[in-house]
């Protein structure tokens, strides 16, 4: 399955915020901010550039992704759900003791998860042991990893960045999601990871840079990264935190906050408004 | 039957060989007709690294799917030798432990299975983390062989002795945790921990130690060894220390003390019910360990006994506290983790 057209794929957009909202909302907790920046990225990437099957979510040929900020967990369940590794039902048990759906990603229990992510600056060095492992092989699988801007703060993320270039991994594709907000604040004020693009061009990427919401610029720079030999590509995708939800864009304080009802049906209705 | 290359090359080499002391055919029954002690000391040492580095060339001729991974200390724990036979799937990733463990995580999610070496310091300290998180908790299929472990690693001070390893490993699920005597040992502990779906933690070591196994002696994961049925003490011992148990039984005899030696190569899951036998048929229980008393051998003892069969037990190893640079010789004589502090403490 391969989506091409624009309007259909904002349409899958915004039921993947849609589905986060009844996560975080059902869950009482979750992390809504960080999970509604990086929908657009998700969505271009399972339903128009990924080569993968929820029919076959084992296997061995596919593409892989590792959500290295694991905490989005509502944003990579709602894709999953979305895309047809398991019904959409399951999202309401979001974060429950017997739900498949655990706070941080769990690959042991979820269709579609190719790696347990949470504690933050693992996942690079996890999809690059996957783009290595493909390269071994041949089996010519391309893997993608999304890490936030904050979670970039990790040292363990330029250990990655360093590996990535030593051993050519041109299969390799890391998406920044530059939405500027941590817990504490913004990335200036905490710990300023900027200039982000500079750094992984320092470390020898072929570095992309793009608007994270803008669905034409994000399959252009995907489909670009598919055609550098010899390095891999970090894709730097500037978002906005909360981006969809009016009163949470932009806003640190919904990083890791559950809507109350008031908020869940004033989300919910601005969501359904963009379908109509 | 082979004999370790450096027997060969002397002449005599089968008189050499008398540091055999567990008969193959009854199994576990000590041979204790020479003297051990005496045998010991002209024995062949070997550590249990060079062991690893050259078994490990072995099964990646017969295992296509082993992978290896150092952070730039293939020199030293070996691993160089795969590395020479299979440069396509050695990876070095530099300084950086953390990024090492994790990318062996992400391999094992494809179907390798890759082992990760590096000290045991770094391995079991740097990178817990990155082992809790990206390793264990997805149960993924990664050897992770530690070498440079306690304080036998010498010269090179606290900050390279690793004492904690143990203990941090053996408390993550999924984890099974082994620590091995000798070259025989450590030879089958690498190609075994191979056919485990799961992680693995293999302490390994810089010092030559004295060949106790014989080359067809049996060994399962989570059964210990007994050596000898003495009934006056067990030693409960694992790694470097089950030689110098074996010296101290030796010693002890002599003075009329009977005691009996046990090998816990596998730490977790640990061997019970050998324990709590040996608990019910000696008078002492003794633990022995080149690293903490803490969380390490010592406790998993206490913890099996004071649930199952509870008795005194008294923990040898390093108490609290750090190691020292010296000889790793003199080191262990000197936080009384050899022969003679072991025969101390029984003699107490």
């Amino acid at each position: 399955m391969k989506i091409t057209d624009i309007t259909e794929l904002k349409k899958i957009a915004n039921n993947i915020r849609i589905g986060i909202i009844e996560e975080v909302y059902a869950g009482k907790s979750g992390h809504p901010g960080g999970s509604l920046s990086c929908v657009d990225i998700l969505t271009i990437l399972y339903f128009n550039q990924m080569n993968i099957n929820p029919e076959e979510p084992k296997s061995p040929a596919r593409d892989r992704f590792v959500l290295s900020k694991g905490h989005a967990s509502p944003a990579l369940y709602s894709t999953l759900a979305e895309r047809g590794y398991f019904d959409k039902k399951e999202l309401l048990t979001f974060r429950g003791i017997d739900s498949i759906l655990q706070g941080h990603p769990d690959m042991k229990h979820i269709s579609g998860v190719d790696m347990s992510t949470g504690s933050l600056g693992q996942g690079l060095s996890a999809a690059n042991g996957m783009a290595m492992s493909s390269k071994l092989n041949e089996d010519g699988f391309r893997v993608y990893c999304l890490v936030g801007d904050g979670e970039i703060e990790e040292g363990q993320i330029w250990e990655a960045a360093m590996s990535a270039t030593h051993y050519k991994l041109d299969n390799l594709c890391v998406i920044v999601d530059n939405n500027n907000l941590q817990i504490d604040g913004e990335i200036t004020e905490v710990m300023s990871s900027y200039p982000i693009n500079l750094k992984f061009e320092s470390f020898g990427f072929n570095v992309i840079n793009v608007d994270g919401h803008n669905i034409e610029e994000l399959i252009d720079a995907f489909n670009k990264a598919k055609t550098v030999k010899g390095k891999p590509t970090a894709i730097i995708a500037k978002t906005i935190k909360g981006k969809g939800v009016s009163f949470m864009e932009n806003q640190v304080g919904w990083h890791g906050k559950a809507p109350n009802e008031e908020q869940y049906n004033q989300a919910i209705k601005e969501l359904k408004q963009n379908i109509d | 039957m082979c004999l370790p290359k450096e027997i060969q090359e002397k002449p005599n080499a089968k008189d050499v060989r008398v540091d055999v002391l567990i008969d193959p055919k009854t199994n576990n029954k000590f041979i204790n007709k020479k003297g051990i002690n005496k045998n010991m000391n002209v024995d062949v040492k070997i550590a249990t690294r060079e062991s690893y580095g050259k078994k490990l060339v072995e099964l990646g001729k017969v295992n296509k799917d082993i992978v290896v991974l150092d952070a730039d200390l293939a020199t030293a724990t070996k691993t160089e030798l795969f590395k020479k036979e299979f440069p396509n799937r050695f990876f070095d990733m530099g300084i950086a432990e953390q990024d090492m463990m994790s990318t062996a995580a992400g391999m094992a999610t494809c179907g390798k299975i890759p082992y990760a070496s590096t000290f045991a310091v770094f391995a079991a300290g740097r990178s817990y983390d990155q082992i809790r998180n990206s390793i264990c908790y997805p149960k993924l299929n990664v050897k992770i062989c530690a070498t440079h472990s306690g304080i036998a690693v010498g010269e090179d001070g606290a900050t390279h002795q690793m004492l904690e390893d143990i203990s941090l490993m053996r408390s993550l699920p999924n984890m099974t945790v082994m620590s091995v005597a000798d070259d025989i040992q450590a030879k089958w502990a690498v190609e075994e921990i191979s056919k485990i779906d799961g992680p693995v933690y293999l302490r390994l070591g810089r010092l030559a130690s004295p060949i106790i196994y014989a080359e067809n002696q049996k060994f399962e994961i989570g059964k210990g060894i007994q050596i000898g049925d003495g009934t006056d003490a067990t030693i409960i011992a694992t790694g470097l220390m089950v030689a110098e148990s074996i010296k101290a039984m030796e010693e002890l005899k002599e003075k009329g003390i009977n005691i009996r030696v046990i090998d816990i190569h596998t730490i977790k899951p640990i061997d019970k019910e050998l324990i709590v036998k040996c608990a019910k048929e000696t008078k002492r229980i003794i633990t022995i360990e080149d690293h903490s008393i803490i969380g390490g051998l010592g406790s998993a003892v206490c913890e099996v006994l004071s649930e199952e069969y509870p008795t005194k037990v008294t923990r040898l190893g390093m108490k609290d506290t750090f190691g020292k640079s010296g000889k790793a010789e003199k080191l262990l004589e000197y936080f009384g983790l050899s022969k003679d502090g072991i025969i101390k403490e029984i003699m107490s």
